[in-house]
């Protein structure tokens, strides 16, 4: 780390800064045909480069015409016309084959008076997903959603459903026929939409780091000392505490009685559910059957309660919070309250450099660091046409791999808590995981927050030590245990009574929810994007994708377990190799502290062990990402829990959301 | 068992006739407070609460490596009403802290705050963000900060050491909990367009109506 955190001397003057132009909301106002972020300043060319048709996108144009379909600048394509949207995604995905939305996002370009919503709609079979943008004015008011409507994408591909509630949360943008359109990351009543650029934080200092205030004539300044209210709050003029009644859970529990359908999915043939009973209070029958009407008689009639599990509850993996609906012990509806741990990644995202973004990947998802790095990295390295030295893809691939094992034992470790096991399996892996740390923080410094990634390269060697410490652990010490984690579970008759069968979740639908990981493998999808669309030098090694078709907890278990054994493989293939390459070849270029990052867009991922992590970064050239956008697949194989759980008892709710394995960090970032 | 050894049974009480015999070697004298004290530092319970990554590494220090029941420490509960140590352990939330301060206040007495890593104690990397609470210091009270980003599961078993240093030293001539008085409630704090501190309404409401009235609110 010490070799680049030198700050920006004279050598890289100020002036080397995009000139950041003052962003008063006002000034948005007219709807400006100029180049796409540009800041003034950088030799702009006439608007920038218009993408090139993939032959899938050429064959939407035909089908479309030219005037809906159009070359989006950079990359994808434009839909010009909102109202035909869902029927272009319906053509994406049931003619082209693009199963499953990767993510969708927003980008506010308020120099040119609109938002961009982006879908990345990408086939389950594998390749490359392609890129839809929409349009839409953005207003200048700072409290109101925009006044056209995107049509909500719920139908087409349920995993819309909390992405777009997020775009709605973070940018305003409304969703028409959206089932349950409410803020997601904050909360009901939050004072504007933060990742407008207009919107400033309380602490606001900049538009971009390096802020010159922090210093102020050699003297530290706290940011309370700043701001007028002397705390990280800030309130719309005339507000007026007193008078004030915040009833934040209203909208999830109106949501919850009735009101509200569940989402609506096209019918593929799949999961039929049976129909939702009215609401809390109502009187339904006991029985489905049908014993001469015994379901109608009074004395037989229960009520349903609503029960909040979290967000400070020993089974939900952090901070969550599930309202679940029970008739009995049996859920019939959840809901998920996200949120409680929304650090604003993004927002800090776009003022950081983009080489202060990568501790702050690190702590996305917090059990396996590393590979959070790598998808950005990787990302920005495709933005930038930089490729790291061979020694260095090695390096990524073992720290990349040996945190997928770490990070599945915690997992199987804590599921197995979930299932009543308490903590005795947990202590056994954390043993293992602990040796896979030491060598974590005997390479770079730390044990969990390893910053390791560079752009073109790692920070730090291994050793001839370190890699014997890290042979022992991947031919010895990680197959005896997971030998022994196999002999003491795989087969127990308990767990094995309380996880077959329990949240399944069959493949068509999985992929209709944008499900990735070790869950849609579970399933009987073989997608795993190291094979799918190999990053990085996987496509070198030899290893086997588990492939499950149970769908349900135990089958996610055992894909966890056998994804190990072939992290194992790759490990051992990649130190066997490592000899081949230069010690101490582990930067391509020189050590840079300022990165520049030529004007685009780009949409990179990663296989982590929860499944695939995205970032959808946009240039303008300068120093910092204009965009900067997370595709978490914990949050988005979220969206799935409400129909695995639904039907089943209480207490399995809380296995299945073990078995989905979420981290809380990436969930609400 | 130090303070027990030193303040063993004086010689001249061991020589006098009126102590059975029976009884020499077995009586102790302390002070009370050093009891008291003896027995709470070793059995708090700590709560079950993880908020971020700094859960991860409290877990590791539970775990069998760094083994937190070697200090009497290892029983933690999910409930509030059965611990009586808060670890904050992680980024404190704008959405979460009307939850913390709730947990607290459910906590009974002889309750203890640890303020684990950077986020807890000041926002941490964190800070700038608009959902971002900086530091749980504002709301609740900490007795032991550490620093780290996670902070080591050695800095945690740390946190524990001083924080036993910090219990034997009170004593229960002044100690708030068998006071007369009000109990002290924080207020729970409230979600509105921002966070609002009840006990700073009347500070809030007034700047936002000189703000309103287009004057600086200094």
């Amino acid at each position: 780390m010490a070799e680049e955190t030198t700050p920006p001397t004279s050598a890289e003057p100020a002036a080397s800064k995009p000139a950041v132009p003052a962003r008063p909301a006002a000034a948005a106002g007219g709807a400006k045909p100029t180049a796409a972020a540009k800041p003034a300043g950088h030799a702009a060319p006439k608007g920038p480069p218009l993408a090139t048709l993939t032959p899938e996108l050429a064959q939407l144009q035909q089908q479309f015409g030219e005037s809906v379909i159009a070359p989006a600048p950079y990359v994808g394509v434009l839909v010009n016309d909102l109202g035909k949207l869902r029927e272009v995604m319906t053509y994406v995905r049931d003619q082209l084959g693009f199963d499953m939305l990767a993510n969708a996002t927003a980008v506010d370009y308020i120099k040119e008076g609109y938002i961009e919503v982006v879908y990345h709609p990408q086939r389950s079979k594998g390749g490359e997903p392609i890129t839809l943008k929409v349009r839409v004015p953005r207003g200048n008011d700072p409290v109101a959603p925009t006044e056209v409507a995107v049509p909500s994408l719920v139908p087409v591909y349920a995993g819309a459903e909390f992405q777009e509630r997020e775009i709605y949360d973070m940018f305003g943008v409304r969703f028409e026929g959206h089932p349950d359109l409410r803020r997601i990351l904050t909360w009901e009543g939050f004072y504007g939409w933060p990742l407008r650029k207009d919107w400033r934080e309380p602490y606001y200092e900049g538009d971009t780091k390096p802020f010159e205030s922090r210093w102020p004539g050699g003297h530290h300044q706290l940011a309370e000392e700043r701001v007028p209210w002397q705390d990280n709050v800030n309130y719309p003029p005339g507000f007026d505490p007193l008078n004030f009644q915040a009833n934040p859970d209203a909208g999830l529990y109106d949501s919850m009685l009735g009101g509200v359908p569940g989402v609506e999915v096209e019918p593929n043939g799949q999961a039929q559910r049976s129909p939702q009973p009215k609401g809390v209070g109502a009187s339904v029958p006991v029985l489905d059957r049908n014993y001469n009407n015994l379901a109608d008689d009074e004395e037989l009639q229960t009520d349903q309660i609503i029960v909040n599990m979290g967000p400070q509850h020993p089974s939900t993996h952090g901070v969550l919070r599930m309202v679940v609906k029970l008739d009995g012990e049996t859920v019939t509806d959840l809901k998920l309250v996200l949120g409680y741990l929304h650090r604003n990644h993004e927002k800090i995202g776009e003022r950081n450099t983009w080489l202060h973004n990568i501790p702050y990947t690190d702590r996305l998802d917090y059990i396996c660091g590393i590979a959070n790095e790598l998808g950005y990295v990787i990302t920005v390295e495709k933005m930038m046409g930089i490729k790291p030295t061979e020694r260095a893809e090695y390096l990524r691939v073992i720290m990349t791999e040996l945190t997928r094992i770490e990070s599945h034992f915690w997992a199987i470790g804590f599921l197995l808590n979930d299932l009543g096991a308490f903590y005795t399996p947990a202590l056994y892996f954390i043993t293992e995981r602990d040796l896979i740390l030491d060598l974590f923080e005997s390479v770079t410094g730390s044990r969990l927050m390893c910053n390791y990634m560079r752009f073109g390269g790692v920070s730090r060697d291994l050793t001839e030590d370190q890699i014997m410490r890290a042979r022992e652990l991947a031919f010895e010490r990680i197959p005896r245990k997971i030998d022994e984690l196999e002999q003491l579970l795989t087969d127990n008759e308990i767990i094995k009574a309380r996880t077959i069968g329990v949240g399944y979740l069959p493949a068509e639908r999985s992929i209709n929810y944008s499900l990735t990981g070790p869950c849609l493998r579970a399933a009987g999808v073989p997608y795993d994007i190291r094979r799918v669309d190999p990053y990085s030098i996987y496509d070198r090694f030899d290893f086997d994708i588990p492939v499950f078709y149970g769908a349900d907890v135990y089958d996610r278990y055992r894909v966890r377990v056998a994804e190990m054994r072939q992290s194992l493989r790759i490990v051992q293939q990649a130190l066997n190799q490592l000899d081949q390459t230069k010690p101490g070849d582990i930067q391509a270029g020189k050590k840079a502290y300022n990165h520049r990052v030529p004007a685009g867009q780009a949409y990179g991922r990663v296989e982590t062990p929860k499944g695939e992590l995205g970032f959808y970064l946009v240039s303008d050239g300068g120093q910092n990402a204009y965009r900067y956008h997370v595709r978490s697949s914990s949050f988005i194989n979220l969206n799935s829990l409400k129909e695995m759980t639904v039907g089943q008892k209480v207490a399995d709710a809380v296995v299945i959301l073990g078995s989905l394995d979420i981290v809380l960090g990436e969930v609400d970032r | 068992m130090a303070e027990l050894t030193n303040a063993n049974m004086p010689e001249e009480l061991q020589n006098d006739p009126r102590v059975p015999d029976d009884l020499k070697n077995n009586v102790f004298i302390t002070s009370l407070d050093k009891i008291y004290n003896w027995g709470r530092k070793r059995s708090v319970w700590p709560m079950l609460f993880g908020l971020a990554c700094c859960a991860i590494e409290m877990i590791a220090t539970a775990a069998s490596r760094h083994d937190l029941s070697r200090f009497g420490w290892e029983l933690m509960r999910a409930s509030p009403r059965q611990a009586d140590l808060m670890i904050v352990s992680g980024t404190v939330t704008k959405k979460m802290i009307p939850q913390i301060v709730r947990l607290y206040n459910q906590m009974p007495e002889p309750r203890y705050v640890i303020a684990m890593g950077a986020c807890a104690t000041a926002g941490g990397p964190f800070k700038e963000g608009y959902n971002v609470v900086s530091g749980v210091d504002k709301f609740i009270p900490v007795d032991v900060y550490i620093t780290g980003c996670p902070p080591r599961p050695e800095a945690l078993l740390h946190s524990f050491i001083k924080l036993q240093e910090k219990i034997e030293k009170q004593s229960l001539r002044n100690v708030p909990w068998y006071r007369k008085g009000e109990e002290d409630v924080i207020p729970v704090p409230v979600l509105g367009p921002d966070l609002v501190d009840p006990r700073r309404a009347q500070e809030i409401k007034g700047k936002a109506e000189q703000i309103a009235e287009g004057q600086p609110a200094a």
